[in-house]
């Protein structure tokens, strides 16, 4: 697979210091699933983490700390919980981190329209950001919109053009305030993407910007 | 242990312990790991803001979760250091912010099971660098990616505790970061 546009510093950072909300860490691990570039960028700020709890100093832990866990690890012996194994691609359209929240793969997913042929599915995760797969026809233009906060659009299936790039299976598009932007879907393949924001989207349209509270786009 | 191991023997003798877990069940290499890593851990959760019974209660989990996932270590891929911060950073979202945390697939296991001991060996001298080019970072700098890492601080919020403005950080932070990698070249 060949992505070109990936994660950036402050995001991959992010994620591995475990400071972004969990809307982007969703996308963030579903991305990185994807992209072996990111994966490895990703292992080396772990390292820095590595290196920082080192040395962070030591809290000294409570007598009886180590028989207490000593204790709980003999229920444990040759047991290993579910989330422990290592888990596989399931060969499906949706990389595991995505298909957790989904409950499945696409044919999965509880979507609603959202007009002019665009779906959408919102994912549950914590309120400081949201998430939400996007189904959007091929040929079909997003609604112009601009942005409040931070826009994570990760692309999964088919492909969209914005003024001057493509993004395909695998690119991230990061858009911020300065972006006003209109994403088209490829003409061929319907274009599915996540799309993680920290604020609520805002149209230049009239009419979107009416509907947007109903259908939380 | 004597003081006279470089610090890459150290982590070698770490990451030998994890693999004695994972392969033997062997509590006595759990309980070295545990009385090196539980403090660390719990210090770190303090700095994250954990009052101390949370952080002891985190840390002796994130301990007991190092013994039931000891399998997925991999020594050519993270020092056991890093893993366990991995695990102690997944810990410290469940307990203090109640979410979840979505982890990447797993990379799937080729047909030879065991890591390349040339590949463990190079992550461990590229560990040691990075300790050494980190403890020699300008002050300013260490200290914010330190705040990034254990303050469970956005940049945002790091600007509201520290005064700086959000530029200056992002730049110090990038900073920090382009010298650890200059660093490791």
């Amino acid at each position: 697979m060949s992505i070109k546009h990936h994660l950036s510093e402050p995001l991959l950072m992010g994620y591995s210091a475990g400071t972004l909300p969990e809307a982007f860490n969703l996308l963030v691990a579903t991305h990185i699933s994807m992209c072996d570039e990111c994966r490895a960028e990703l292992a080396s700020y772990d390292a820095v983490g590595g290196t920082l709890l080192e040395d962070c100093g030591s809290a000294e832990m409570s007598g009886d700390a180590l028989a207490t866990v000593l204790a709980c690890l003999g229920e444990d012996t040759g047991k290993t919980d579910r989330r422990a194994t290592p888990r596989r691609p399931g060969g499906g359209v949706l990389p595991t981190p995505l298909s957790d929240y989904v409950g499945g793969d696409l044919d999965a997913v509880k979507w609603r329209s959202v007009g002019g042929g665009v779906r959408q599915a919102i994912l549950e995760t914590s309120p400081e950001a949201s998430v939400r797969l996007l189904h959007i026809p091929a040929g079909m233009a997003m609604p112009d919109h601009g942005h409040h906060g931070q826009e994570l659009t990760l692309v999964l299936q088919g492909a969209f053009r914005d003024e001057s790039e493509r993004f395909a299976r695998g690119d991230v598009e990061i858009a911020d305030e300065d972006t006003m932007h209109t994403p088209v879907a490829e003409p061929g393949e319907d274009c599915i993407c996540l799309a993680a924001t920290d604020a609520p989207l805002k149209f230049k349209n009239l009419l979107a910007r009416l509907a947007q509270p109903f259908f939380r786009i | 242990m004597t003081t006279t191991e470089t610090e890459s023997e150290i982590a070698a003798d770490w990451a030998d312990c994890m693999l004695r877990i994972h392969a033997e069940r062997d509590t006595a290499a759990f309980s070295r790991l545990f009385e090196h890593f539980a403090p660390r851990v719990k210090a770190f959760l303090m700095k994250s803001g954990a009052d101390a019974a949370l952080a002891e209660e985190c840390a002796q989990d994130v301990m007991a979760t190092v013994w039931r996932k000891a399998h997925l270590f991999d020594p050519s891929r993270a020092s056991a250091a890093t893993w366990i911060f991995t695990v102690a950073r997944n810990r410290r979202i469940d307990f203090l912010r109640k979410q979840r945390r979505p982890e990447p697939e797993e990379l799937t296991w080729g047909p030879e099971a065991e890591p390349d001991q040339a590949d463990v060996v190079a992550l461990q001298q590229e560990s040691e660098k990075l300790a050494k080019a980190i403890a020699t970072l300008p002050a300013k700098q260490r200290e914010l990616i330190e705040k990034a890492y254990y303050g469970d601080l956005t940049h945002s919020e790091i600007a509201e505790v520290t005064g700086l403005p959000l530029g200056t950080i992002k730049s110090r932070l990038r900073l920090a970061l382009d010298r650890l990698r200059h660093a490791m070249q």
